[in-house]
């Protein structure tokens, strides 16, 4: 096999711990022409904004971008399922010509007399960048006819990254915080965000916090509900996890409510137990609370113990790769590997800055190698060159870790399982175990005792 | 569900009650899709572009596109998926996506060293006017194709057409760019498969060569969609149609175009660019379109059909034969794309069978009235539409129950909320493997349908037969 060669200009966007100074850039537009993993600016903001279940999500634009987030995210929800439509006003050439106004507006109104939602989001794409469609004033009618929130989501293709979508996410939920009556909002309540509820998760977390007797306002996103959002600004607290996805919304709800943020990951033993710990610590007038806290997290680590050190004596010493979304989400991941023994030899992210990195660097082991924006190329090349044995990622990275006969846990929109909290870990935990140890290796021609042989170039 | 039993079995119930949304009474949309039959034409581009040896698919605008085409190509083969993207900016979409497009074709070249790239446009680069030859024409002067490489493309704007026309112009492109006629014709014909699977593409191999008649297949996505596991990361894996293959696609005395939406106008783009005469026939699935095509090889090439080929037809209508009584005016509704759905609703008229409602995503006029001509003897009122959506099919369902849904996967939703059995036919296919490895095509293909067809069938009447009729022996 050739040896696989790193662009150039890609070369800064790689760090090995250990044998050079630190520096990796970041936060740069993808070049041209590479095969990068990540997405654009309307996939950031659908997904964050896709698990609100009793809004209506209207796609402006040609098909693609609707038929292609059809349902694509498990983010389950306890009631509604109007999310989990899709909805396109599916612009025709005739459209790009004339403008696309009339038949958004016509959509609207079909789609809201239909369903009756309590919001309506209207996604932006690349085109109407281009065409120069004014939908907030489109929105802003409809929204005066209808007598529901109509929302322009500003998440045009090309305007950004992935995180830009992120921003123009929360700047649509912005306009629905402060709307609702928040009568009757106890001092002890908070806003869990950055949590989709993806297999359940966000539910797992919210007994967490009721146990430790506190009530939660809103979830942004996870089993999301229009009303809730709009009396979310009653909470005295919001929790953001997930690095990217909430931070603006949370920094908007600092200045215009003055309502603190902390961030939290709710993955890993570690993590878990911080999370609950730290907004435990933020309610410390009340007790109560801090101590239901000790009792939860005592109670939830005992029940799992057990299990998890069975995992940990058959996963001591294996490999594993990350590569995700945000980097936040890395963070976590290292620690929720090493409970389980393991060791991580190749870290990266799609979006993560400088300041991440540099945690990356400071958590991880010498040798590791650290990737921004990585391509499929490196990520192989890594993988045999560090004798992976996992490899935790998304849709796109799965194949090709299976193709080199690599075990792989989906800690992205696909997996089915919950990864969250202290049950979350031990799913993890089975998870990782089946994949790393399944017999299907043995027949892996590119592994010789569990191990991957060398194929240096 | 592990999580939702997480939350209590009594919520169950209702969040199932809850994925229905589809009223019964039928209103006219105009300016709204909902639930779509259809996606965009790029995908349809990058597929056709993969089924080229060493192509790396490169699309022209911005990178979520690339990033839905792979991840949805990757879902519906569970395959690494190889392309590139413009990547652009709001700088480019200003002043135009030229620089994007030469620094990614040196990019590409210079890293990945595919043989060729296979540009294709969207929906955000068609608007802002990029030309696309002018632009290549100043890589080449630039020196950005090294000697021996190439860069072809196709116009796929998102808002014209779907993912079945992105595919019949990219594989007009590899007609357009690379057949040449080298003044006689050479003793092999040229099978354009159309979007089918690598599984039928291999099939349809396996047929020209029980007939012992040379082909040149193209596109050709077996070994790149449906690979072994190697312990290798191959970014171009060895199957796909070669350059020289398709350069000498000029010099062959006939073609045989499969699917007349896919791969008609590259047929018909040989025919006048090279003077390679060429039939357009049904996709060749279910028994007379497999008749057609394996007739039409015959002649073409001047070859006779093998014993081997005949048993096959056989054994399929053996097995029509045998089973008559379950198929018996069982009322199907079928969505997909124009090309599958023309064959199968033949195939299933044949077997008497009662395909009642039939849509396509895709608009068509050919395609309704072929499918009116085959439906025409169907003693049953029957729905014809294309350019239509999943949410008007499931509302025909609603208004006139069937025994059998076919279509992708999304219809899973339709299957569940009616309780009508259910088979996977078509792109996508998210939620199981087969596709890629057992093909519909032709004799063997057809006997796969049946037995799908069947086991659904069988399978409903175990489940709802009383104790008393449950049977052994069907």
């Amino acid at each position: 096999m050739r040896s696989i060669q790193i662009l150039k200009e890609r070369k800064r966007q790689i760090y090995h711990k250990g044998e050079e100074a630190f520096k990796i850039e970041c936060g740069k537009k993808s070049l041209a022409g590479s095969v990068s993993q990540r997405a654009c600016v309307f996939c950031g903001s659908r997904v964050v904004l896709y698990p609100i279940a009793d809004a209506l999500h209207l796609i402006h634009g040609p098909i693609g971008c609707a038929s292609y987030t059809w349902d694509i995210r498990g983010a389950l929800s306890s009631g509604p399922q109007l999310h989990r439509m899709s909805f396109s006003t599916d612009l025709q050439e005739n459209d790009i010509i004339f403008g696309g106004e009339k038949k958004l507006y016509q959509a609207l109104v079909k789609l809201i007399d239909l369903y009756h939602p309590n919001a309506a989001f209207v996604y932006a794409t690349c085109i109407i960048g281009i065409i120069g469609d004014d939908i907030d004033s489109v929105c802003r009618r409809v929204s005066e006819e209808k007598g529901i929130p109509v929302l322009p989501v500003h998440s045009e293709g090309f305007k950004g990254t992935k995180k830009d979508g992120y921003k123009a996410a929360c700047e649509a939920l912005a306009q629905l915080v402060g709307t609702g009556s928040i009568e009757n909002r106890g001092k002890y309540s908070l806003n869990i965000m950055g949590e989709f509820n993806i297999a359940g998760e966000a539910w797992t977390i919210k007994k967490y916090y009721e146990k430790m007797g506190l009530e939660v306002a809103a979830i942004f996103t996870g089993d999301g509900r229009v009303d809730k959002i709009k009396k979310s600004h009653g909470a005295k607290l919001n929790v953001v996890q997930c690095s990217g996805s909430m931070m603006r919304l949370a920094q908007i709800m600092e200045e215009k409510y003055g309502i603190p943020y902390i961030r939290v990951s709710y993955f890993g033993i570690e993590d878990m137990s911080k999370a609950l710990y730290d907004v435990a610590d933020f309610f410390k007038d009340n007790l109560q609370i801090m101590k239901q806290t000790r009792e939860l997290v005592r109670e939830e680590i005992k029940a799992i113990s057990p299990e998890i050190k069975k995992y940990k004596k058959i996963l001591s010493g294996k490999r594993a790769a990350i590569y995700v979304g945000g980097a936040f989400k890395a963070f976590s991941m290292i620690k929720a590997l090493r409970t389980l023994g393991m060791e991580v030899v190749l870290a990266g992210s799609q979006t993560g800055n400088e300041e991440d990195y540099k945690l990356l660097r400071d958590m991880c082991e010498d040798g590791t190698v650290i990737v921004d924006d990585a391509n499929p190329l490196e990520l192989s090349k890594y993988c045999l060159e560090k004798k992976v044995d996992l490899f935790v990622g998304g849709v796109k990275e799965r194949p090709m870790a299976y193709k080199l006969g690599i075990g792989f846990c989906d800690h992205n929109h696909e997996r089915k399982i919950s990864l969250a909290g202290y049950s979350g870990m031990i799913n993890f935990a089975k998870e990782v175990y089946s994949s790393v140890s399944s017999p299907v290796w043995q027949f892996a021609p590119g592994r010789r005792g569990g191990y991957i042989k060398d194929e240096s170039p | 569900m592990s999580a939702l039993s997480m939350n209590g079995n009594k919520k169950l119930k209702e969040i199932i009650m809850l994925l229905r949304h589809t009223p019964k009474e039928i209103k006219e949309r105009k300016s709204l899709t909902v639930n779509p039959a259809k996606t965009c034409q790029p995908i349809g581009a990058m597929y056709a572009a993969l089924g080229i040896h060493g192509c790396m698919p490169h699309s022209h605008g911005s990178q979520g596109c690339y990033a839905y085409h792979r991840s949805t190509l990757t879902r519906h083969y569970k395959e690494p998926v190889m392309a590139a993207s413009s990547s652009f900016t709001e700088g480019a979409s200003v002043f135009g996506g030229q620089s994007n497009l030469l620094q990614a074709i040196n990019n590409i070249f210079t890293i990945y060293e595919p043989d060729i790239i296979a540009v294709h446009t969207t929906c955000l680069s068609e608007t802002i006017g990029d030309d696309i030859p002018q632009i290549l024409g100043k890589a080449r002067a630039d020196n950005k194709i090294p000697e021996g490489k190439f860069v072809i493309h196709a116009n796929t704007p998102s808002y014209v057409g779907t993912h079945v026309t992105g595919f019949a112009n990219m594989t007009k492109a590899m007609v357009d760019y690379f057949a040449i006629s080298n003044g006689h014709k050479e003793p092999k014909i040229n099978i354009i498969p159309g979007w089918v699977e690598p599984s039928d593409m291999h099939e349809i191999k396996r047929i020209a060569a029980e007939l012992e008649a040379p082909i040149v297949m193209f596109p050709d996505t077996e070994n790149i969609l449906n690979g072994p596991q190697t312990g290798k990361y191959e970014m171009f894996p060895k199957g796909g149609v070669t350059i020289d293959e398709l350069v000498s696609a000029g010099s062959s005395q006939g073609t045989i175009a499969l699917g007349g939406l896919a791969s008609g106008s590259s047929a018909r783009a040989l025919d006048s660019k090279c003077k390679v005469p060429c039939e357009i026939l049904d996709l060749p699935i279910g028994i007379k379109a497999t008749d057609r095509f394996v007739d039409t090889l015959r002649k073409m090439a001047g070859v006779n059909v093998p014993d081997t080929i005949t048993t096959e037809r056989g054994q399929l209508i053996d097995i029509v034969t045998d089973m008559q009584a379950y198929l018996y005016h069982k009322k199907v509704a079928l969505v997909g794309d124009p090309d599958q759905l023309i064959s199968l609703t033949e195939f299933l008229v044949s077997i008497d069978m009662m395909p009642i409602h039939i849509l396509t995503g895709t608009k068509d006029k050919n395609f309704e009235k072929r499918i009116e001509k085959i439906t025409a003897d169907v003693p049953h009122e029957v729905n014809i539409a294309s350019g239509k959506d999943m949410m008007l099919y499931h509302q025909w369902v609603k208004n006139d129950p069937v025994d059998l849904l076919m279509g992708n996967t999304y219809v899973k939703y339709i299957a569940r909320d009616e309780d009508i059995p259910f088979i996977r036919f078509g792109f996508p296919i998210l939620d199981r493997i087969g596709h890629s490895y057992f093909p519909i095509v032709c004799y063997r293909g057809g006997m796969r349908i049946l037995e799908k067809i069947l086991e659904a069938l069988m399978d409903r009447i175990d489940r709802d037969s009383t104790e008393i009729a449950f049977d052994l022996v069907m």
